[in-house]
């Protein structure tokens, strides 16, 4: 057998193998990638979600039960169990609820250079939040509270998807305090 | 009101595990990249191919790595048309289970031939390797018909 060097005792019990193998580096472990593709068909609230982002449109859904607005529009409210039909514009400007700065690579995601800043994004209008990348500062300067608006695409290459924010940027207006950020506000509202 | 064509698009869930092989799937592995096959011997003498770390009756540890040899009898089989997307084969081929020649069991691999015509169950088959081996199952690219062996029986 090889030197183990400093792995960890082994639970397994050694096993004697034909001659052949005897001198030779053994295999410890083995590729087994998991690959599940899904073929997606959006709802019809995704759909017009979706088809909104090709003329640079951001959709909600307004709630009949108190008028909280929801993003993405999911046809419900998710609270209650009713079904919503008003849709609603919001801006492409909010603010910062919530962020993670991530240092470590994705697996398939070659375009996102580390550090990135994955943020829950509160958008003027609306009062849920969605994830989105903050770019356009350096990573430490992001902060929950911090007022963003979106950078899109080329309206040429514009398309149905919200890959048509490329990331959310500061506008330099002064922040939202940190009491009033994300779902702080909405969530006081409804507690009490 | 008319409804437009609906959105789709593939979305894809991958993951890149790497998983530790443990001693004895370790060795039936360094096998492969050697282009030998491995199986482990039971208390009793019979040989299990592929290889479990533990007795599948008694539960007690198996240890002893043994070569079985690289040709082998087909038990069962069915045929694949057309391979699954991710299958390790490209083109329609058999699917069977081999008991090698010196083993107990059989283990389930491809048999590469163009048509089920080409198949039976008692045929003798033997190894193909793949010329660049890592260590992976994949390292045998399946089992081939042996030709004209049967007078040697």
């Amino acid at each position: 057998m090889s030197d183990t060097g400093d792995l960890p005792q082994a639970l397994s019990n050694p096993v004697t193998l034909p001659e052949l193998l005897a001198d030779l580096e053994p295999v410890r472990s083995v590729r087994t990638p998991i690959r599940l593709v899904y073929d997606f068909v959006p709802s019809t609230a995704a759909q017009a979600y979706l088809r909104a982002y090709s003329d640079k449109r951001i959709l909600g859904h307004r709630s009949p039960v108190d008028g909280a607005v929801f993003v993405p529009p999911r046809g419900v409210d998710p609270r209650y169990g009713v079904a919503i039909d008003e849709t609603v514009d919001l801006a492409d400007t909010g603010h910062v609820g919530n962020f993670c700065v991530t240092h470590l690579p994705i697996p398939g995601r070659d375009d996102l250079e580390i550090p990135y800043v994955s943020a829950w994004i509160h958008l003027d209008g609306a009062d849920v939040g969605f994830l989105g990348l903050v770019a356009g500062c350096p990573s430490e300067d992001v902060r929950i509270g911090m007022r963003v608006r979106a950078v899109w695409k080329p309206d040429d290459q514009l398309g149905p998807t919200a890959e048509n924010i490329l990331y959310w940027e500061p506008t330099g207006e002064p922040d939202v305090p940190v009491e009033e950020a994300g779902n702080r506000a909405w969530r006081g509202e409804d507690d009490g | 009101m008319v409804q437009p064509e609906p959105l789709r698009a593939d979305v894809v869930v991958e993951y890149p595990f790497t998983r530790t092989t443990g001693p004895v799937v370790g060795a039936f592995l360094t096998g492969m990249r050697e282009g030998i096959l491995l199986g482990v011997r039971r208390p009793d003498g019979t040989i299990l191919v592929p290889p479990t770390e533990y007795d599948p009756v008694s539960s007690d540890p198996l240890t002893e790595m043994v070569e079985v040899g690289q040709a082998g009898v087909v038990e069962t089989w069915t045929w694949v048309d057309p391979p699954r997307p991710q299958s390790p084969w490209d083109a329609p081929h058999g699917l069977a289970m081999i008991c090698l020649d010196g083993a107990d069991t059989p283990m389930l691999h491809g048999v590469l031939v163009d048509s089920p015509a080409e198949m039976f169950t008692g045929m003798r088959v033997e190894a193909v390797w793949a010329t660049e081996r890592v260590g992976h199952i994949a390292d045998l690219e399946g089992f081939r018909p042996v030709e004209a062996e049967a007078a040697l029986e």
